[in-house]
């Protein structure tokens, strides 16, 4: 797999997050925001996030590290799309 | 089984098959989760448990007809409470527990809202919130673990159940809502009976069945087809948690899969999730050709999302004639109607025009724009249907208006709100849904009121409206709440359109983060879309009112 730069996947995840899940491009997220519990999306955009690492960045994060816990702000889902 | 020609044996839910000393070592529920084993409770299991809650509850004074509340996670421990409750004759209600995201102080206000006005006798709830809730509950709050340590073998050995009468409530479901307009639809055990036998006809029900199920026991659909049908019929079910399945709704497929699951119910949302979240790492070697129905019920099906759940599922095993559609309410006790087994629901390729303007439901001419409708099937044997105009006349097949429906199987009441009158008086109970009839099956095009459907829950705009007008910011009285179809996610997104003083982009930003934190916070929905708009831009009626039609048609317009 190749390296990941984590400034690329941090604003990648930025942009999706915002476009796609909240569904404002001028929300202006901070990276330790509580996306789920704050509100901002349904847990089931925890397995639509899933799809989208998969297909973005070809990392497979399996069921027991979807949890709102674990992934809940966009610092914790940098860290795990890093641990490949 | 109970069928149409068995159910002069049945008298109440006690006469359930779960319950009988036959077959102590059948499953009667397997739990499954993501991360843990599978637990399977046997008919012995069951029996056992349900009887240490029974004898639990008669030893807090809990009396026979005395309400009680059963909001927990959803889990094993909660189906203990409720047939624990129904063995000792109380009137047990599920309802949605605390989750993280919901402000306790807010849930407990509802909560002690019911608590007031129903008469709770009890709460049951979680070990880990029940002394959050006892802090500010206005009625006893009782944990898991505590009740079921609570009798001693002796006192549990010495159990008189309790026998009710046939047309004693049995249980109440209540209908969605957050600001005190919580409605407790009571019904008998007489009615539940009469609607499980008529549905196991619809359905076509066997011993053999599987049922597989992700939805929550505090909605109708989840706790009459998910829970209260396999029990009562003797069929295995496969249960999971609703928080679960959403974040891992692979798991639903896997349960399908190692238990040949013959059934499911499912809010047309959930097949758009099933078909665009479900990685292909965790689809690999699942097969679904055990099923026989996939029953979309509780929002309106979508031609599109069975479409989308056809091509990703097919080669698992999914085919189109597995496809099925329930039209249901809690106040029919569940279903009203259901396409047959083995064929596909059929489509009505109508005239969008003549339906808009005209409510009108003609086949469309080959030149014309149409609207595609999915049937919800004739009615079950036991219920009929018809559709009514505003001064409550019959109207003809294919002409819109109300939906009125009739049955053996209907809520006797409203719990305690003698002043709420559910039916008309000739006996038909009127649903709030608008649709027709054509060749002997019911569509459903839309509601009398301004419900919003969002993944299943009936959401009253009214209650979100008034979270959003207490937001600092927001021009009070200025906010209004519609719901919007969304293709993808195969329901309606919530809306909100707020007028606020400050044309600071930065102001503006914190109070877009501001109404959707105090929205999840309030009422556990999250909402699609913010727009906030200076003076000027809401539309009212004439007499002030802030029209929600006109709202949403000119932010629609404004999308595009």
């Amino acid at each position: 797999m190749p390296n990941l730069d984590e400034t690329v996947v941090r604003e990648k995840l930025r942009t999706y997050i915002t476009h796609e899940l909240i569904r404002d491009p001028d929300y202006d997220l901070a990276d330790d925001e509580g996306i789920i519990t704050g509100g901002l999306m349904d847990s089931f955009a925890l397995a639509d996030f899933a799809v989208f690492v998969e297909r973005e960045f070809g990392v497979y994060i399996p069921d027991p590290d979807l949890t709102v816990e674990k992934m809940d702000t966009l610092n914790q889902m940098v860290a795990r799309v890093l641990k490949g | 089984m109970l069928t149409p020609e068995t159910r002069n044996a049945y008298h109440t839910l006690l006469d359930a098959a779960v319950l009988r000393p036959d077959q102590p070592d059948a499953s009667a529920i397997i739990f499954v989760a993501t991360d843990a084993q599978p637990i399977t409770i046997t008919r012995a299991d069951f029996q056992a448990r349900t009887l240490a809650y029974a004898a639990g509850l008669r030893k807090l004074g809990v009396q026979a007809g005395d309400l009680v509340i059963i909001a927990h996670l959803q889990n094993l421990e909660s189906i203990d409470a409720f047939w624990g409750a129904l063995r000792m004759g109380a009137i047990p209600s599920m309802f949605p527990t605390l989750t993280e995201k919901l402000d306790p102080d807010i849930y407990m206000r509802n909560m002690n809202a019911l608590v007031r006005r129903s008469g709770v006798r009890l709460i049951f709830t979680s070990d880990e919130f029940a002394p959050v809730l006892a802090r500010t509950a206005h009625c006893p709050v009782v944990g898991s673990s505590e009740l079921a340590g609570l009798a001693s073998a002796a006192e549990q050995a010495s159990f008189q159940p309790h026998t009710p009468g046939e047309d004693d409530i049995a249980f109440l479901q209540h209908s969605s809502g957050t600001t005190g307009l919580q409605k407790g639809v009571a019904l008998s055990h007489r009615a539940v009976l009469n609607q499980l036998a008529s549905y196991a006809r619809a359905i076509d029900l066997r011993p053999d069945d599987v049922i597989v199920s992700w939805l929550p026991l505090y909605h109708d659909m989840g706790l009459i087809a998910g829970f209260i049908q396999p029990l009562v019929q003797g069929i295995p079910l496969v249960l999971m948690s609703p928080f679960d399945w959403v974040r891992h709704p692979a798991l639903l497929l896997r349960a399908i899969h190692e238990y040949r699951g013959t059934l499911t119910w499912l809010p047309n949302f959930a097949y758009n999730h099933l078909a665009r979240r479900v990685r292909g790492h965790d689809l690999a070697g699942l097969r679904l050709g055990s099923m026989r129905m996939f029953i979309n019920c509780s929002e309106p099906a979508r031609h599109e999302s069975h479409q989308l759940f056809l091509q990703r599922f097919g080669d698992a095993g999914v085919r189109e004639e597995m496809l099925a559609v329930s039209y249901a309410m809690a106040e029919n006790t569940f279903a009203v109607t259901q396409t047959p087994p083995g064929r596909p629901p059929r489509l009505d390729i109508v005239s969008r025009q003549a339906l808009n303007e005209n409510r009108l439901a003609r086949p469309a001419t080959p030149d014309e724009a149409t609207t595609i409708l999915v049937s919800c099937g004739p009615t079950i044997p036991n219920t009929q249907a018809k559709v009514v105009d505003e001064a409550g006349r019959d109207l003809p097949e294919r002409r819109v208006g109300e939906i009125a429906i009739r049955s053996d199987c209907m809520l006797t009441g409203y719990y305690k709100r003698p002043d709420l009158q559910p039916f008309t008086e000739d006996g038909w109970y009127l649903t709030g849904d608008m649709g027709y009839i054509a060749d002997g099956e019911v569509y459903v095009v839309g509601r009398k009121k301004d419900l919003i459907i969002h993944a299943g829950k009936n959401i009253y705009p009214q209650d979100i409206e008034a979270i959003v007008n207490d937001v600092p910011g927001v021009h009070p009285g200025r906010a209004v709440v519609f719901g919007v179809p969304d293709e993808r996610e195969g329901t309606e997104l919530i809306v909100v359109v707020a007028e606020v003083d400050t044309d600071d982009p930065q102001e503006r930003k914190a109070i877009a983060r501001a109404i959707r934190q105090a929205v999840a916070r309030a009422s556990d929905v999250t909402v699609g879309y913010v727009t906030l708009v200076g003076p000027k831009w809401l539309i009212k009626t004439s007499s002030g009112k802030i029209a929600r039609g006109a709202n949403r048609e000119k932010w629609l317009r404004q999308q595009l």
